[in-house]
């Protein structure tokens, strides 16, 4: 029998993982496609703000979109009949998406042409922010209902979030909902972050949103 | 469920270990896992025991597990705290303004095989 080796590995088993990502970011920066990451809850809102936000950029900006879920394509149909390219990734299971899987569903959507395109990852607030996919930018949405302490609870997120987007706005005076704790909570997390409040269904804080996005395209083409 | 994720990303790290050094079989494999990593290391080892059957290189693998304890540096005092009981603010100073310095690793750390 050959003589065991010892080999002195030293590498953090999401390397492989963050050099696929930078890979597949440099990729988009030269198709000029800007990906955003789009991380929440299960039920924060996350297709209603997309549907809402098709209707009214789909006429001045291409938007492709990726829906990520356990199962069914339910998601994918509807940001589809709002305009969107759409592609429904199922992650048999897993509970987040790597460079990997995303690189794949991009492939599969094809991108040409795309000036923006939305990856809704899989609904929760711990792996998603650990696993980097390649995404341009971070955005996640805390749903009023879910409270203004999930901050102090779930710190990951809201540190890699470069905006944190505060839906269901027009609900919140129903669920105690403090604004100010929740921006004080996410500073003390993450300084640098842009927070957003709005409402899709009321359209309150829609333009702010839509004028982020804009910026950030215009800045990813450059 | 998350913990599967993670072994499904060491068994790729590992396959191209063994293949970078011609390993036909891992016997032994010494993970670093950080206290506020997220991966619970009792979940971690059944999913290893399950998945490393699927894995040709892996068949008779162990996993050892050691725990990186969380430490925390403040940047306004310079001292550094135990993570896990104290939170994000300094005990020495009461300062928010403070990093994790270790804590987070899933690493892995040597492999034997032959």
């Amino acid at each position: 029998m050959d003589a065991i080796k010892v080999i002195q590995v030293k590498e953090d088993v999401r390397a492989n993982n963050d050099r696929a990502a930078d890979a597949l970011r440099e990729r988009l920066r030269d198709a000029g496609t800007l990906l955003i990451n789009l991380m929440s809850s299960p039920g924060s809102g996350k297709t209603t703000l997309l549907s809402a936000t098709l209707d009214r950029l789909s006429y001045e900006l291409s938007i492709g979109v990726m829906e990520a879920d356990v199962d069914s394509d339910v998601d994918a149909h509807t940001v589809a009949s709002h305009g969107a390219r759409a592609i429904q990734l199922h992650t048999g299971g897993m509970c987040h998406l790597d460079a990997a899987m995303t690189e794949q569903g991009l492939r599969n959507m094809g991108i040409e042409g795309l000036d923006l395109v939305f990856l809704e990852n899989v609904g929760n607030l711990i792996c998603p922010a650990e696993f980097d996919t390649g995404a341009g930018a971070k955005v996640m949405i805390l749903s009023a209902p879910e409270g203004h302490d999930k901050p102090l609870k779930y710190p990951l997120m809201f540190e890699v979030s470069d905006l944190v987007i505060v839906s269901k706005m027009d609900v919140a005076p129903y669920f105690d909902f403090d604004l100010e704790e929740l921006q004080k909570n996410v500073r003390m997390r993450n300084p640098n972050a842009t927070i957003l409040p709005l409402s899709a269904k009321t359209g309150e804080g829609m333009d702010a949103w839509c004028d982020w996005l804009r910026k950030a395209v215009k800045e990813w083409k450059v | 469920m998350h913990e599967l994720g993670i072994v499904f990303h060491m068994i790729d790290t590992l396959q191209e270990i063994a293949a970078q050094n011609e390993l036909t079989a891992i016997s032994k494999v010494n993970l670093r896992l950080g206290e506020v990593s997220g991966v619970l290391p009792d979940y971690l080892v059944d999913c290893w025991d399950w998945a490393k059957k699927r894995t040709d290189v892996l068949q008779e693998a162990v996993l050892e597990v050691e725990q990186v304890d969380a430490v925390t540096v403040c940047n306004d005092c310079g001292k550094t705290y135990p993570t896990v009981p104290q939170g994000k603010t300094c005990p020495h100073c009461q300062s928010p303004n403070t990093v994790l310095l270790h804590g987070l690793e899933i690493e892995i750390d040597t492999i034997e095989g032959c």
